[in-house]
């Protein structure tokens, strides 16, 4: 039902997502800023996403770790488990989880918010009262999500290492100073880069799907509920569909 | 005659195949306070979002003070904004806020005042309203009345010349009604404000209207004093003042 809501008009939805982006970038750069807003919004989404990031990181980190060593045994490829680790998590495993998980969070609570002020006229009531929603509301999400999802993606790649190396030395008979040294070795600025960049883009995409379907939301608490669901599948789909242009792009960039 | 602030001309609105609003011709006159009767769904509403420009017409003209505002774009709405209030069916304060963050956000959005003169100016909006010492309650906390009042104070922050009212007594008990009637008759005088109120209450509308029109079929069936409505002859328009089923022809 909400998929096929969310995509039996796509040239529609693309168009308004399109206008309300231009609406929000245009707000965004004309002052005043609304810095309190805007840190507001920050301590928000990292306050209730670090958790579910740090879990889904650090046992993803494991999990590589030992699916790694236990595929090829006989080659010994669990010396080179630092270099798997880090590359799957820092380039496509960190961004992606994060922005799945912490991003299906953040996306359904901006759509929750603004369609409950929607329905409860609280969007009217500012524009009757000459503020533009955009940039009360909107604006702020986007700016913190554009900070919050790459800070936390980071962090997130920090923890899934940490949880290779939990088991490289637990599990699999390495030292700290090998591991570390191998994922050292292995990493590359490109790799850091390109998974910065693919979940700047995956900010961008959440933020603006969880907004534009709050702020579309009709139809009473029932329309918010399907609003909500809207978000968090149209934003792990453009995630998932996205990603792999985006790491064709960044390997051509880079 | 007085001056009118508001014409509006053959204005015409429908939601796909339903034409809520055709044609429809009115003015306001400043100072004067003009009530808007009309069934559940008969269109008050839509009527009434279009005079701050919250939404635009298919076609017809809405002049507010000399400008035409139907073909204004939302930026170029805030100056109208700035002199019309509009007090919504729910209240519709900022649930994140409190009171005080609700009343003065108008003050803070469109003036330079010291945080002491905004301070000062919500203590004499809520006085106004009888709710002194609120300033920190938020809504969620307070009861469908004092919602009610809370807006009102925070549509009459940047003192307006017009204030718009969309039911502003619904889903309220009788003796409450009558509180926020008063107050907003109160504040009609003391302000000396136009306002325009949609309700469906006829004890409300008749204490606050000067001029009283009925929305029927997307027209004005009737416009004029509250003396000449007592005395007409539409039918469906006297039912509904007396309170009145509808006849059975009208009964689906
Ligand atoms: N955004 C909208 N989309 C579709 N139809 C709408 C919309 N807004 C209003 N309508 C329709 O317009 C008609 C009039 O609505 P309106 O809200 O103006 O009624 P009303 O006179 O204010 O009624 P009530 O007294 O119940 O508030 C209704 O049939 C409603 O379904
Ligand atoms: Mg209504």
């Amino acid at each position: 039902m909400s998929l096929t809501t969310s995509l039996q008009n796509p040239l529609r939805v693309a168009g308004r997502l399109s206008l309300l982006s231009a609406h929000a970038f245009m707000a965004a750069i004309a002052p005043p800023y609304e810095l309190r807003l805007w840190i507001r919004e920050m301590e928000q989404i990292g306050v209730r996403s670090l958790g579910v990031a740090a879990i889904t990181t650090i046992f993803t980190g494991m999990v590589l770790a030992l699916q790694t060593a236990y595929s090829l045994p006989s080659i010994g490829v669990k010396y080179y488990i630092g270099t798997v680790v880090s590359k799957s998590l820092v380039r496509e495993l960190g961004p992606v989880l994060v922005a799945l998980i912490v991003g299906g969070r953040i996306g359904a609570g901006m759509t929750a918010e603004l369609g409950t002020m929607k329905v409860t006229e609280q969007i009217d009531a500012m524009r009757s009262m000459a503020a533009d929603p955009v940039k009360k509301l909107v604006v702020p999400k986007l700016v913190a999500t554009l900070v919050m999802l790459p800070a936390l993606t980071v962090l997130g790649d920090f923890l899934g290492i940490l949880g290779g190396l939990i088991v490289a030395m637990g599990q699999l008979q390495l030292t700290a100073g090998f591991y570390i040294n191998d994922v050292l070795d292995a990493l590359t600025l490109q790799d850091v880069s390109s998974g910065i960049g693919k979940s700047f883009f995956f900010a961008y995409f959440i933020a603006i799907i969880g907004c534009y379907n709050g702020l579309y939301a009709s139809g009473g608490a029932d329309g918010v509920g399907r609003a909500t669901t809207n978000t968090v599948v149209m934003a792990s789909i453009l995630v998932l569909v996205s990603d792999f242009f985006l790491t064709k792009l960044f390997y051509i960039l880079f | 005659m007085p001056s009118a602030i508001y014409n509006i001309r053959g204005l015409t609105k429908s939601y796909g195949d339903n034409v809520v609003i055709d044609e429809l011709d009115f003015e306001v006159y400043a100072g004067e306070s003009l009530v808007i009767l009309g069934r559940s769904g008969s269109g008050k509403s839509v009527t009434l979002r279009q005079l701050n420009g919250l939404e635009k017409p298919d076609s017809g003209s809405v002049i507010f003070d000399g400008t035409e505002i139907t073909t204004l774009e939302e930026r170029d709405l805030v100056p109208l904004r700035r002199r019309v209030a509009m007090l919504f069916q729910g209240g519709a304060l900022f649930d994140s806020g409190t009171v005080f963050e609700n009343v003065s956000f108008p003050l803070r959005e469109h003036t330079d005042l010291t945080d002491d003169e905004i301070a000062e100016i919500v203590d004499q909006k809520l006085a106004m309203v009888r709710l002194s010492g609120i300033d920190g309650v938020l809504p969620a906390d307070l009861s469908g009345g004092m919602k009610k009042r809370v807006a009102l104070a925070r549509s009459l922050a940047l003192d307006p010349e017009v204030v718009l009212f969309d039911e502003p007594t619904t889903g309220l008990d009788p003796m409450t009604g009558a509180t926020i009637g008063h107050l907003i008759r109160s504040t009609q005088r003391d302000m000396k404000t136009t306002s325009v109120v949609v309700t469906h209450d006829i004890p409300l509308a008749r204490l606050v209207g000067d001029r009283v029109a009925f929305l029927e079929g997307g027209r004005f069936s009737f416009v004029g004093s509250w003396d000449d409505a007592d005395r007409s002859e539409d039918p469906i328009f006297s039912r509904f003042l007396a309170g009145l089923e509808e006849e059975e022809s009208h009964v689906a």
